[in-house]
């Protein structure tokens, strides 16, 4: 590639021509974090401690101390995070490679489906139809699940109830499809993970996890903003924190499109 | 008899809060006995081991025979108001800005007689009941009530400077959501309390007996997670100018010490929670109630703390659990000497196991959660300052006074609950 082509890039973010979108949330002590049976280990929550605000800790700086589980906030998984994954090579977001924190997005619309069912999975089906109408999903894509729960208040986003949280994914099926079939680099999400709020009823239990690390692919969640991506064309920048080991960071996830 | 208090306007903005003052502090160590009694409730006098004779005040020898073997014993508390004075214009500063206070000499029928700080329904060679209360520079005083309940007892002028009544004053439940929590609600609400503030964390989570506490007039429900410092700050810049009792009602308990749990996430939200929670719970709302002690009928009067027994002593089936107890415990001696200047009292209520899920697989007895609450009403009511709520944590406060020796070998007997 020409070293101009990605000047011309830069320029365009710059001018505006490349349109820059930010896909994540605050990150913040009072965004919902994933909530396991008491008896579990648990996902420290973050917590933003004040060093110093110009005062008699820090007469001219302001900084505070910052403490939050890896699986926070708008979130990466990396394969390492479920068994699955466990024993691939460069499993982990310090050692996985960096060409795949940049590539390209499938938007997958089911804001509608989502908006009458919290349970709604997403299926090959589905997808097929979405094939059909904006091509085969290329490999090394991301899919990208709009369902526009990011636009809900905190509890409707949670949505816990007696049985636990009800909130739309994948079903088993999709996923070792796109995995398999489609070779996609990861899947994103709107809701608190990559799975549906019942994926422990599935079979097998959290299918996106299971496929999507099992095939050494990533995984995005608590995204926002997804209903300004267009369809196909997206290209999304996903760079997790080099955690030493780490299953997963909160980051930034912007995406770029030609405006 | 004695009107009862008005429901208190609201504050004239315009007008300068006055400034809590402290009544008289300086005690001998050995009537530290008398403030220990009243922290707990008890009446006690030096009883002489030789010759039997009551003696007040506090004394190294008996009066009557010169025996230094005078221990303070619990003592019959009823008396004879033998005379009384009106106070009119006290040179003291604190005294001075509550004239007219009256007090009167109580001879009681155990034998010595006593100055005594009086109930405005005590009438002069009527029967006494006398108990000793911690005044608001934290020190015990002799306090003559009425025999007999009388109307209004509780709004007694004086009574109320001793106590920390829920009547008419403003409350903050830090947890909503634990029983104990809930219970507490229910209970300082029909104690009296103008309002109830309920902390409810993680407000995305659903909330047990929300419509319940939404339904009622006086019961606030407000964001708070103790464990987050910014959290904790809000709440107090919304209403810090408006807790008059802070309940501490953090709740956090997982079994296990050591050696049975991998790493320290556990531990760490168990500080997270109940000591940082503590901390964050002083910064925010601690400067403004020590300020506002002497703010009329609904002043800030006090801060009670919902702690384990086992901070006393560790219970090893409960072991981080149990020292996580012991710092708050720790942090609880720092802020009642921190709170004194503004004459807010730091109750500390200590339970045994209670009757949740946390405790499922502990035999009982175990106190109920509305136990708890109920001990708290009692204690703001009363106005001590350490309580022992049910039966478990009664009997290791007995045999840690016997051997707390014994107490640690028995209880790491049992360490696997």
């Amino acid at each position: 590639m020409e070293a101009n082509k990605l000047v011309e890039l830069a320029s365009a973010v710059s001018s505006g021509a490349v349109r820059v979108v930010d896909l994540t949330f605050t990150l913040s002590p009072d965004f919902p974090v994933i909530v396991l049976p008491p008896e579990f280990g648990q996902a420290a929550p973050v917590r933003i401690q004040q060093i110093s605000r110009y005062d008699s800790a820090g007469p001219a700086w302001y900084w505070n101390n910052l403490s939050f589980g890896e699986h926070t906030g708008t979130h990466f998984d990396a394969p390492i995070h479920w068994f699955t994954g466990k024993d691939l090579p460069n499993n982990s977001v310090d050692t996985m490679p960096t060409r795949d924190m940049i590539a390209p997005a499938c938007v997958i619309d089911c804001s509608a489906q989502a908006a009458q069912d919290p349970d709604f999975l997403l299926t090959i089906e589905l997808v097929e139809a979405w094939e059909a109408r904006h091509g085969r999903i290329p490999a090394r894509n991301w899919v990208l699940l709009r369902t526009d729960w990011s636009k809900k208040g905190w509890r409707d986003y949670a949505n816990l109830r007696d049985d636990g949280a009800h909130t739309p994914g994948p079903n088993a099926a999709v996923m070792r499809w796109l995995v398999e079939e489609r070779g996609i680099l990861g899947f994103g999400t709107e809701t608190i993970g990559t799975d549906a709020g019942q994926a422990g009823h599935l079979d097998p239990p959290y299918p996106a996890h299971h496929f999507l690390h099992g095939g050494g692919r990533y995984g995005l969640q608590c995204l926002c903003n997804l209903d300004q991506l267009p369809a196909t064309g997206a290209v999304i920048m996903a760079a997790p924190l080099k955690i030493q080991n780490g299953s997963g960071s909160p980051l930034r996830v912007i995406a770029l499109l030609a405006s | 008899m004695i009107d009862p208090i008005e429901p208190p306007p609201r504050k004239n903005p315009l007008i300068r809060t006055r400034l809590p003052t402290s009544p008289p502090k300086a005690r001998s160590r050995t009537s530290h006995a008398f403030t220990r009694a009243a922290a707990e409730g008890r009446f006690v006098l030096q009883r002489c081991g030789s010759c039997g004779t009551y003696c007040y005040p506090a004394r190294e020898a008996c009066p009557c025979c010169l025996s230094s073997a005078v221990a303070f014993v619990d003592a019959p508390r009823r008396g004879t108001l033998l005379s009384e004075t009106t106070v009119r214009v006290p040179s003291d500063v604190y005294f001075r800005e509550r004239a007219p206070w009256r007090v009167g000499l109580v001879k009681m029928e155990c034998g010595p007689i006593i100055v005594a700080h009086l109930h405005a329904d005590c009438e002069e060679s009527a029967g006494v009941k006398m108990s000793f209360q911690l005044d608001r520079s934290g020190q015990a005083v002799a306090f003559a009530s009425p025999e007999k309940e009388t109307p209004n007892m509780s709004d007694d002028r004086q009574w109320r400077e001793m106590t920390a009544d829920p009547k008419f004053r403003r409350v903050l439940v830090t947890n909503g959501r634990s029983a104990v929590g809930q219970e507490a609600v229910a209970a300082l609400k029909s104690a009296g309390a103008k309002t109830v503030f309920v902390g409810v964390a993680e407000p995305w989570k659903p909330l047990a007996g929300e419509k319940l506490l939404r339904a009622q007039e006086g019961i606030e429900i407000v964001p708070l997670d103790v464990a987050d410092e910014k959290s904790t700050m809000d709440l107090a810049a919304d209403i810090g100018g408006k807790v008059d009792i802070l309940v501490n009602t953090t709740e956090y308990i997982r079994s296990g010490g050591l050696l049975d749990r991998r790493g320290t996430s556990v531990a760490r939200d168990e500080i997270d929670q109940a000591y940082l929670g503590f901390i964050n719970l002083a910064q925010a709302f601690g400067p403004g109630m020590r300020m506002r002690g002497a703010d009329g009928v609904n002043n800030s009067a006090a801060w009670v703390n919902v702690l384990s027994v086992y901070a006393l002593v560790n219970w090893p089936a409960f072991g981080a659990y149990s020292a996580s107890q012991a710092g708050c415990l720790s942090l609880s001696h720092s802020l009642r000497a921190e709170l004194r200047p503004g004459g807010v009292k730091v109750i500390n209520l200590f339970t045994g196991p209670i009757d949740i899920e946390w405790f499922q697989t502990v035999p009982p007895p175990k106190v109920a959660p509305r136990a708890v609450a109920t001990a708290v009403v009692s204690a703001l009511q009363n106005g001590l300052e350490e309580v022992y709520a049910g039966d478990v944590a009664e009997e290791i406060r007995q045999r840690l006074a016997a051997n707390p020796k014994a107490v640690e070998r028995e209880l790491g007997g049992r360490y696997r609950s």
